[in-house]
């Protein structure tokens, strides 16, 4: 017999497929991990702390910088949650632009993790065409907001800044350019066996499974669970759009790259008919009390980011500031399903699982 | 020439010519890396949207790789407090000196070439065989879990694909009947092996592929599992080594690749004769080199499991058919 010594492994923070400051401490037979600890809270920064100090508009730019791959999303889920307390109705030209953000921002932080994936995996050029494309989606947000990254958009009540003069064509042209990108990319990537063979029947877990680490987004629906916010809880103006929840059967990593490639063409149609049904005029910003004060008492909202369910939980005692706010960050919480699917693998699948979970670690950390 | 001076009697004077000769031939091979790392980060820099180096020397990056160099060389020498120094600092050594070495072998045309040997293609294997002592060293030296877990996948990559590797030449081997490189492009005169070894070919450059550690194949170094695998401590002109060894193969493993398929320095046509053979090798070297490039562009990296089953259950059983074939084929409409 052979006597082989248990190592310990250090993966992170400063690794380069850990997507930031995320710390896996895996334990090591050879090349088959036996236990994996993830280890957080590099990038925490308190928001839901500080947002106790902060005026509801001045916590908007914080949430810009949890899920800062999907700005848009989080800046909506704030607004959300005080509209809601508040009972603001929501001018119709504003919901339409906070529904078009919201969907490019889906495609672009979907294209991120499209790239970032398969960078994951070995092939460079993936990612540089995914960026090409989300370079666009970026150009068109930032005549909507100012903004590359970090949007600071929306405004309890409505949204900061109309649409641009000639922007919304240049959205219509934008959908039918990504449709025949996209089928490059399912050319190049999808099918390729060596792809294939790193994804397929990887990471895999059931429904059940799922469900009771309360995943959410893609992971959920990978598993053949049919749960989107938009079309089950449908808020904003979701319900006025004709599109399907994708959902996959295998559980796997593939499934999940199959689910997000496909919700880029469902958020494209979302995109698509929002142009067509676009108010030609019209307020961007409902009346709202110049301070914004959420009556006494407490609200959670849940929306549908690109990641999964995001919800924000807000206690108010009636002042400018909320007594208590939080938020429910689906990166957090996809991720904790990790150590146990790690168990057993052997370290190149590591870095395929954990990429195909999409934890964006300003979210994870808070 | 060269012929005539490796029979006669050794002396200061041969030496000093062969000397010479291997000076330059080194100059040959550094220019070509040089300007291979260029052409390479060019075409990536096409094919993925970019512009690659565009300003040291010009507007072509002409004088990046050099600039890149220069900096290696100036950079601090690092070598790791719990490392095992002198392995650490032989490893690099190790696995360049037999990249050089097999050039000897490969006939750049029908006049130079260095030892003309009788088993030239068993010279290139054995001696390229000896790189992966230098990579597993280097990984077992550095005293780093990433450098070991890098070297120990080199290692074993490099044995298995070796294996497939020879097993596909065979087949050149035996439409040839020799193992001397020179006899070898003489018998394609008539018909490039790339078209009577098909099989051969297909493997052939997998398998090569993976031994260059090369997309898809990059296991040993792969950047987003092991940071860099088994040269994760080296800095400075070390791990240039280990780089110059890399290149230096991929400047070997193409040669050989024009050698033993694509018919070495012969024109494709007759009517096409005038043209030197040392154009012709260029052109088709360049064009293997290209292919490894596009591969890289391309292909996302195998999983380490999985490349070895590749290796013993699908390219080896391949290759053997394809010596069994080749052999019943020969016998059959070509006589004994």
């Amino acid at each position: 017999m052979i006597r082989t010594e248990e190592m310990v492994l250090n993966v992170g923070p400063q690794h380069p497929s850990t997507h930031g400051v995320f710390r896996l401490i895996v334990k090591l037979d050879g090349e088959i991990i036996t236990e994996a600890i993830p280890v957080i809270g590099y990038l925490h920064r308190g928001t839901e702390k500080l947002a106790e100090d902060l005026q509801y508009t001045q916590i908007i730019p914080y949430t810009d910088r949890m899920d800062y791959l999907s700005a848009m999303t989080n800046n909506y889920v704030i607004c959300h949650a005080v509209e809601t307390m508040m009972g603001i109705e929501i001018p119709e030209r504003a919901e339409y632009l906070r529904v078009m953000a919201m969907e490019l921002n889906r495609i672009a932080s979907h294209l991120v993790w499209w790239g970032t994936f398969l960078l994951d995996l070995g092939a460079v050029s993936p990612f540089l065409y995914a960026f090409r494309e989300r370079e666009m989606i970026i150009n068109l947000l930032n005549e909507l907001s100012g903004g590359r990254l970090t949007y600071n958009y929306m405004r309890v009540g409505g949204v900061k800044w109309d649409a641009p003069d000639g922007w919304i064509e240049k959205v219509k042209e934008f959908v039918p350019y990504m449709r025949e990108q996209l089928a490059g990319y399912h050319s190049l990537v999808t099918g390729n066996e060596i792809f294939m063979n790193r994804v397929s029947g990887i990471g895999k877990y059931t429904k059940e499974d799922a469900l009771n680490y309360s995943l959410s987004g893609a992971n959920l629906r990978s598993t053949g669970v049919k749960w989107d916010l938009r079309k089950d809880e449908p808020y904003s103006i979701y319900d006025r759009f004709d599109f399907n929840v994708i959902t996959e059967e295998g559980g796997d990593a593939l499934a999940r790259y199959h689910v997000r490639t496909k919700e880029i063409e469902e958020s494209l149609k979302i995109v698509e008919q929002a142009c067509e049904q676009f108010p030609s005029g019209g307020e961007i910003l409902a009346k709202v009390p110049k301070i914004i004060k959420a009556p006494k008492g407490e609200a959670f909202v849940r929306i549908e980011s690109p990641r999964g369910e995001i919800g924000c939980y807000i206690c108010s005692d009636g002042k400018k500031e909320p007594y208590r706010l939080k938020f429910r960050r689906p990166s957090f919480y996809n991720l904790q399903i990790l150590p146990k699917l790690l168990k057993g693998e052997n370290i190149a699948n590591m870095i395929a699982i954990l990429g195909a979970i999409d934890i964006v670690l300003g979210e994870v950390d808070g | 020439m060269i012929q005539n001076m490796l029979e006669s009697s050794p002396g200061w004077f041969n030496f000093i010519i062969f000397f010479i000769l291997g000076v330059i031939l080194l100059f040959i091979v550094l220019g070509f890396v040089t300007y291979s790392i260029l052409a390479e980060r060019k075409v990536m820099g096409f094919m993925q949207l970019r512009i690659g180096p565009n300003q040291v020397g010009g507007r072509w990056g002409l004088l990046q790789t050099v600039a890149d160099v220069l900096k290696l060389l100036l950079k601090e020498d690092i070598i790791p407090k719990l490392a095992d120094k002198p392995l650490f600092i032989l490893a690099p050594i190790i696995a360049f000196a037999p990249s050089f070495m097999v050039l000897a072998t490969i006939p750049f045309t029908d006049k130079f070439q260095f030892a003309d040997l009788g088993v030239g293609l068993l010279y290139y294997v054995a001696v390229s065989g000896m790189t992966v002592f230098g990579v597993l060293l280097g990984g077992w030296a550095s005293n780093n879990k990433y450098s070991l877990l890098g070297g120990a996948r080199a290692t074993a990559q490099m044995i298995s694909y070796e294996i497939p590797l020879v097993m596909s030449v065979l087949g050149v081997i035996l439409l040839s009947g020799s193992l001397n490189l020179n006899k070898i492009v003489e018998a394609q005169a008539h018909g490039w092996f790339i078209l009577l070894q098909p099989i051969g070919f297909i493997i052939f450059i997998i398998a090569s592929t993976a031994e260059l550690s090369r997309t898809p194949f990059d296991l040993p170094e792969s950047e987003s599992e092991l940071v860099a695998g088994y040269h994760t401590e080296y800095t400075g002109f070390r791990w240039a080594f280990f780089m110059l060894a890399e290149y230096v193969y991929l400047f070997a493993m193409s040669a050989l690749i024009t050698v033993l398929f694509l018919g070495g320095w012969m024109s494709p046509f007759k009517f096409l004769n005038f043209i030197p053979g040392s154009v012709w090798f260029a052109l088709k070297f360049c064009f293997v080199v290209f292919i490894y490039i596009w591969f890289r562009v391309t292909f996302p990296r195998m999983r380490a499991d999985k490349l070895m089953e590749f290796a013993w259950k699908v390219l080896l059983p391949i290759a053997l058919a394809n010596i069994f074939l080749t052999a019943l084929i020969k016998s059959l409409f070509f006589g004994a």
